[in-house]
């Protein structure tokens, strides 16, 4: 253990020392365990505090400390920020952004509020929740749902720059968050369920002029990868990578969208992220790999070129995306250090590869009720190395369009969704909401419209078998693959955890509770319900010496949908509906931070 | 007492009119597997076995995929958007199209609620018919949550309908 801690430390100590190389502000700020600026808490997507002032032993006692209700009603996504005295605080559309002076009880110094077309609400899929803002060089980040970039000075609220990153006319939306990069802000963007051609950008940081632009699907020189140098499973991915793997021009349609989450290595200079789903979820529409949806890669800051990409899902036939978090930890496998990448994704398998060269090393369930493939193939050897065995029962391409391919676990909303895990140095464990649900799914055939909904299947969702409860809170060991402990919820977990040097990690529930957990066992020390439903994510930061936990609340996005009147089975036949609980029982719509704290 | 009698007239009421709308909506009519109630509107016609007609399931099918993004799984609602099953024991089929075809907004209350204009998407217009039917068996009860149990076959007519709206097959 305390050797891990040694190399943890050690790493960081080397990160600090390139800090010329990587944007110096938020490797500064980030370093100091007072503040929180941005969304992922640091880089390296770890989403773990050093503050230990509430610990396993003291947590129990602690008490809601103040509240700031944001005036929205929509679900609320992503975490407040914290820099020096200031927490900034984001809503869902219109995309408000608040300034609050710690200092003077979270009195307002700033409000922002952009002019929106209210037209893009309904283009977005899944409710209108953003998931938060990003602080460097002075400057407040906000992606906003029309996919408008503003640059907000910090003191003021003043907008020194913005930009359009797409257009909603098209289906191009927004929901994440961004990540300032060295001298440059990397942005991602939504509408894989309108057909979009997703893609990640850089911009100047200083002036927000466009740096680089990479597609997810396309032509070499539109995804930016090298026909020799960029590397897939350690060998070349060859010319056309893309191209090769669809029919015609449906890579034109073909999303691999970019709304998750994004890391980043100063030392080895290199952004990594996942793609989602190819556009339509009727994969008899579109044969071939649909490369590069459902993909994680590694790509070069300063030029955007690829360094490696993995596709977990060649040819999706579940909408299980790939845009979840890829936090970088430093462990050890069979006895060696090794630089690595975790990867939770939506398809219930959970990947820790070498984020160096892109090496596969583990692909384990961490859903023991996943089915749709019974494993990932990691011989070497082997001509499917890298690919999921798919279970023919529930594969909807070979059972065809107009079939109801049921009982397939996970369900599209996946084994989890972007709700970021979190990983302690101490235990070294992962932290990680899930949702234990599964489903019945019929594709069928639809017709392009610009703009318009692309999506082509009909969806039932249900718990998976053996269990009425829809969600789980596992510790897992990624050097492994296994889960360690599990602690089940009556509703998916929809909120990012936080680990802390306290030895407890904290998260969210549907219902409202924010939980408190023993690190090492997964024990319950401490809840308390929010005014509504938790899909944001925890965090912490210290003011005048005393430390305190921050969390939204706010009910909505996917879980808002598919759980607000319950789900049902399918398959208990008739009569039996219904019974499964509904969420709307136990909390409604409000937007509200709760800020918590030990009584003094 | 006075009370009480008030109470239970203003309970009757409205399952009355429930019952009679159920009424209304009763198939009368039908050409090539599509049903009609007395008014000439289109609607559903379910078995004792619950097997639908095709229109009820192509309604659930279409529904799933293009409005329950929004509207919820069954026509259930979501945290944002009403519960269409609810919605329909009230709008007429007049007023369900002219929605879907030309959208809604309602932008106050702290909730931008936003309806699309769908009137040029083939995948909900071609359908239009198919989600209002659908939708109706809902909102009268007539069908429960999830997938029908059971369905009758699609029409030539229907087929034909739907590749002249969206299109050959490709």
């Amino acid at each position: 253990m305390n050797r891990l801690v040694t190399t943890v430390l050690s790493v960081s100590a080397l990160a600090l020392n390139t800090a010329a190389f990587a944007n110096e502000s938020v490797l500064k700020n980030s370093a100091d365990p007072k503040q929180w600026v941005i969304q992922a808490g640091n880089y390296d997507n770890n989403r773990y505090s050093k503050l230990d002032q509430i610990n396993s032993g003291n947590v129990a006692k602690m008490v809601p400390s103040w509240s700031f209700s944001t005036g929205v009603l929509r679900g609320h996504e992503g975490s407040p920020l914290v820099v020096g005295d200031v927490m900034y605080v984001h809503t869902p559309f219109p995309n408000i952004v608040y300034a609050l002076d710690l200092n003077n009880d979270g009195k307002i110094l700033w409000k922002y509020e952009p002019k929106q077309d209210p037209n893009v609400v309904p283009v977005m899929c899944c409710d209108t929740v953003n998931r938060g803002l990003a602080y460097a060089d002075g400057k407040i980040f906000l992606h906003q749902a029309d996919t408008t970039v503003v640059a907000l000075n910090a003191q003021t609220g003043k907008v020194e720059w913005s930009v359009a990153n797409g257009d909603p006319k098209k289906g191009e939306t927004n929901t994440a968050t961004v990540l300032p990069v060295k001298d440059k802000l990397i942005v991602g963007i939504s509408g894989g369920e309108f057909g979009v051609q997703c893609h990640v950008t850089a911009y100047d940081i200083k002036s927000g002029k466009k740096i680089w632009r990479a597609y997810s699907v396309g032509p070499d020189d539109q995804i930016l990868f090298d026909p020799e140098k960029t590397t897939a499973l350690g060998k070349p991915v060859g010319a056309d990578s893309s191209l090769k793997t669809w029919q015609g021009d449906q890579w034109k349609t073909g999303g691999g969208c970019t709304w998750g989450w994004y890391s980043y290595d100063p030392d080895l200079n290199l952004v990594y992220y996942g793609s989602g789903n190819p556009s339509t979820w009727n994969p008899k529409q579109r044969p071939g790999d649909n490369k590069w949806s459902m993909t994680l890669f590694a790509r070069d800051p300063d030029t955007g070129m690829a360094k490696w990409a993995y596709q977990m899902t060649p040819h999706d036939e579940w909408d299980y995306d790939g845009v979840n978090e890829v936090p970088l930890v430093n462990q050890k496998i069979d006895g060696k250090d090794r630089k690595l990448l975790v990867h939770f994704d939506r398809n219930g398998f959970g990947y820790t590869l070498d984020r160096v060269s892109g090496e596969l090393l583990v692909a384990e369930k961490y859903d023991p009720t996943v089915n749709w493939a019974t494993k990932v193939d990691m011989d070497r050897n082997s001509p499917t190395f890298g690919r999921p065995m798919v279970n023919a029962k529930f594969s909807t391409e070979q059972n065809g369009e107009d079939v109801n391919s049921k009982g397939i676990c996970p369900a599209a909303l996946g084994s989890k969704d972007q709700q970021p895990a979190a990983f302690s140095p101490k235990t070294g464990l992962f932290y990680v909401p899930t949702n234990h649900v599964c489903m019945d799914y019929e594709p069928f055939r639809v017709s392009y419209t610009p703009g318009q909904p692309y999506v082509g299947a009909t969806l039932a969702m249900y718990p998976a078998p053996g269990g009425t409860h829809m969600g789980n809170f596992i510790a897992w060991d990624a050097t492994k693959g296994k889960i360690v402990w599990t602690d089940q919820e009556q509703f998916s977990v929809w909120s990012g955890a936080l680990a802390t040097a306290g030895d407890i990690v904290f998260y969210g529930t549907l219902e409202g509770y924010l939980k408190a957990v023993d690190a090492k066992t997964g024990k319950l020390l401490y809840k308390y319900k929010t005014p509504s439903g938790i899909i944001g994510n925890v965090m912490t930061y210290q003011h005048k010496g005393k430390q305190y936990v921050a969390v939204l609340s706010g009910v909505g996005g996917w879980a808002g949908i598919g759980l607000a009147a319950g789900l049902t089975d399918p398959n208990a036949g008739l009569g039996a509906v219904g019974g499964y609980a509904a969420l709307s029982n136990y909390t409604s719509l409000g937007g509200v931070l709760t800020v918590f704290a030990l009584p003094d | 007492m006075a009370v009480a009698v008030l109470a239970a007239l203003t309970l009757a009421a409205p399952a009355r009119a429930e019952s009679d709308k159920v009424a209304a909506d009763k198939a009368v009519s039908s050409q090539d597997g599509k049903f009609f109630d007395a008014n000439g509107e289109p609607t559903y016609k379910i078995g004792p076995d619950g097997k639908v007609d095709w229109y009820t399931y192509s309604g659930f099918q279409r529904y799933s995929a293009e409005c329950l993004r929004c509207h919820g799984p069954d026509g259930m609602g979501s945290s944002y958007a009403p519960a269409l099953a609810n919605s329909l024991k009230t709008l007429s089929y007049g007023d369900f199209l002219s929605t879907v075809a030309n959208g809604r907004k309602n932008l106050e209350g702290g909730q931008e609620k936003v309806m699309p204009t769908l009137g040029l998407d083939k995948n909900v217009m071609c359908f239009i018919d198919d989600i209002y039917i659908y939708l109706k068996a809902r909102s009268d009860d007539a069908l429960g949550r999830g997938r029908p149990p059971g369905k009758e076959p699609k029409s030539k007519a229907w087929e034909e309908g739907v590749n002249a709206c969206m299109g050959p097959p490709s």
